[in-house]
């Protein structure tokens, strides 16, 4: 399957400093998929890339297998969504989700007013706009609010009006960056599922940016993790939970940063420690009275349904582990016992890439 | 009210009074007939108001010529001003070239020079290229503006660098962003800079002087003074009468855009 719009090998430089270092990336007809970094770790240069609006300094975009490194970002046709939404202020929510289309099928004339009397193609071009953009705004429930400025609108009514804008024109991907920033939390909640819903109705290729890791992990289907201007690896999102590639996105991924323990003192926990780093997540690790690894109770914070324990260990090795339930929490200064089941550690080797830990 | 206030009112309307006095005397005398101009006693209002000031400075004179000279003189400057300063402004700040930041200090450095100081050059350039005598020579040397280069740039700066690569992912071309979408939101600061201009060249006198002798070329303050010198001699009515006529049109459209006026100077961003 030929990527509807893919990166190869691309470097963008801004003067002395690297943006973003050989990325490679596909995005496949009609997949979701997310890239997932921290703030300044190059996503958004790679974004305005794939949209068109910056050149790489190496490398070449595809889209169906062709190179589209020089071309504009109409002549792309790619949609981008804006994290400010960027709604044209003057113009209202009619006129925004419309302008594309004027512009892709409207010559300059056939845009002036009253063009539509003189000539039938701009009749019918113009019905057809309309037709389009109203069948976009009735998807997104817009009808109501076409004739208002978009400084009349609630942050999630101007976040459909931008989607609007991007999905009218049946792009031939769409690019949405950091679409659910600025929303609040319940909004959040219900934007992913509608967003879910409109990449499954729509069948067009979606890749958003963002920092928040479960918005990557939730909605889908494929997950590149960006660090430091590099892809680090492109998984599903249960993969990447479970095996990850390296030990940075293993610390990047998952609500609670991974507890790393150096190899020589991992050896406690499981054989493979002699030659590895050792990882195991905060949920996995588990109070037992026998358990392999000795620590102290440095803290102890109470989340609602899951209890922070900070500890350490007999080496000096800082630990966090989380309790579900309140029975019997030890308390800052109780020394304590732990293990963790083998199947739940990840191995790294000292370049910092994953190792088989037999069980 | 405190004392402070009051005192503060009474020196501002005493200021609005001196400045407005001579426009009041002039309108007052316009609307007197002439046997009441001349008289021993002072009195603002005309005891027997008349048009026929009006209707002289209208027929007997090219007070009409001359402020249609104006219109088309002040509109011809402020549409190639228009046309020249929004794509300059746009490229300014939010296109990236080498040389930008120089270029940019030099139509801040090009501020400060007044026109006087490049009139004679221009005057000769145009008399080498036979253009005196002539709306072009009226028009022309103010086409290029720093200070609306510089008003509308910094208008422009304020626009979100996402709302612009808005526009060219939607297709349209930078001079196309420049028109639909800078200049329609840097609006209040157009029309502020639209009044500037507006004001300066329907009240320039020195130019006018300079560049054309034709009489059916003058602007309206270039005619007044025919009018003085030649035509209505020592008849003042007739004179206060086309003053009047003159400077009305730049009233009333400083009374109709007031808001707008303040509000361009005012703001310092764009609200979103």
């Amino acid at each position: 399957m030929t990527a509807a719009l893919a990166l190869d090998g691309v470097t963008k430089r801004f003067g002395d400093t690297t943006a973003i270092t050989d990325v490679s990336l596909a995005l496949g007809q009609g997949e979701f998929v997310a890239l997932l970094g921290a703030s300044g770790c190059g996503k958004s240069t790679t974004l305005r890339i794939l949209a068109g609006l910056d050149r790489p300094s190496e490398g070449q975009v595809l889209m169906q297998g062709r190179c589209v490194t020089r071309d504009s970002a109409a002549a792309r046709n790619i949609a981008l969504m804006f994290q400010s939404y960027a709604l044209y202020p003057h113009l209202s929510v009619y006129q925004n989700i419309a302008m594309p289309l004027r512009l892709r099928h409207l010559s300059v004339a056939g845009r002036l007013p009253g063009a539509a009397r003189f000539s039938g193609a701009v009749r019918r071009t113009r019905e057809d706009i309309d037709a389009q953009v109203r069948r976009v705004a009735a998807m997104l429930r817009l009808e109501p609010l076409l004739a208002r400025k978009p400084g009349q609108l609630s942050g999630g009514q101007q976040q459909r009006v931008a989607l609007a804008r991007a999905l009218v024109r049946k792009p031939a991907a769409f690019l949405l960056d950091e679409p659910l920033s600025n929303l609040d939390t319940q909004l959040r909640a219900d934007t992913r599922d509608e967003l879910r819903a409109l990449h499954r109705d729509t069948g067009h290729a979606f890749l958003i940016v963002t920092h928040d890791q479960s918005d990557a992990l939730s909605m889908a289907d494929r997950v590149a993790v960006m660090i430091a201007g590099r892809i680090e690896q492109i998984a599903t999102p249960q993969q990447l939970f479970h095996t990850p590639a390296t030990r940075a996105v293993a610390e990047f991924i998952g609500h609670h940063r991974m507890n790393i323990l150096p190899q020589g003192p991992a050896a406690a926990l499981h054989p493979a420690g002699k030659g590895l780093d050792l990882g195991v997540r905060p949920e996995d690790l588990r109070l037992q009275a026998d358990g392999p690894l000795q620590a102290v109770v440095r803290s102890r914070a109470f989340h609602g349904e899951e209890t922070i324990l900070s500890l350490q260990d007999d080496r000096g090795t800082a630990l966090r582990m989380v309790l579900r339930g309140g029975s019997a929490l030890p308390l800052p200064g109780d020394s304590v016992r732990l293990t963790a089941p083998p199947e739940a550690l990840h191995g790294f080797d000292a370049c910092g890439l994953r190792q088989q830990v037999l069980s | 009210m405190r004392p402070g206030l009051i005192l503060g009112f009474g020196l501002l309307a005493l200021g609005a009074v001196l400045v407005l006095l001579p426009f009041v005397w002039m309108v007052s005398v316009s609307l007197k007939p002439h046997a009441e101009i001349f008289t021993p006693h002072v009195s603002l209002l005309p005891q027997n108001p008349t048009l026929e000031n009006y209707r002289r400075a209208l027929t007997e004179t090219a007070i009409p010529r001359y402020l249609l000279n104006g219109v088309l003189v002040t509109g011809g400057i402020l549409i190639l001003q228009l046309v020249l300063s929004v794509p300059c402004a746009y490229a300014l700040a939010h296109r990236r070239f080498p040389g930008r930041g120089l270029l940019f200090g030099a139509v801040v450095a090009a501020l400060l020079v007044p026109f006087h100081v490049t009139a004679l050059p221009i005057f000769l350039g145009m008399a080498r290229l036979q253009m005196l005598d002539s709306y072009t020579a009226l028009i022309l040397p103010f086409a290029a503006t720093a200070f609306g280069l510089f008003l509308l740039r910094q208008a422009f700066a304020q626009i979100p660098a996402e709302l612009i690569d808005a526009g060219r992912v939607d297709g349209m071309s930078e001079l196309a962003i420049a028109w639909r979408v800078a200049f329609p939101l840097a609006l209040p600061t157009v029309i502020a800079f639209a009044i500037f201009s507006v004001t300066a060249h329907w009240n320039d006198l020195f130019w006018p002087m300079i560049a054309v002798t034709d009489p059916d070329l003058a602007t309206p303050p270039r005619g007044i003074l025919y009018f003085r010198d030649a035509e209505s001699g020592d008849e003042p009515g007739p004179l206060m009468a086309g003053a009047t006529l003159v400077t009305a049109p730049l009233v009333l459209a400083f009374l109709l855009a007031q808001r707008r006026f303040t509000q361009g100077l005012a703001s310092t961003g764009l609200k979103r």
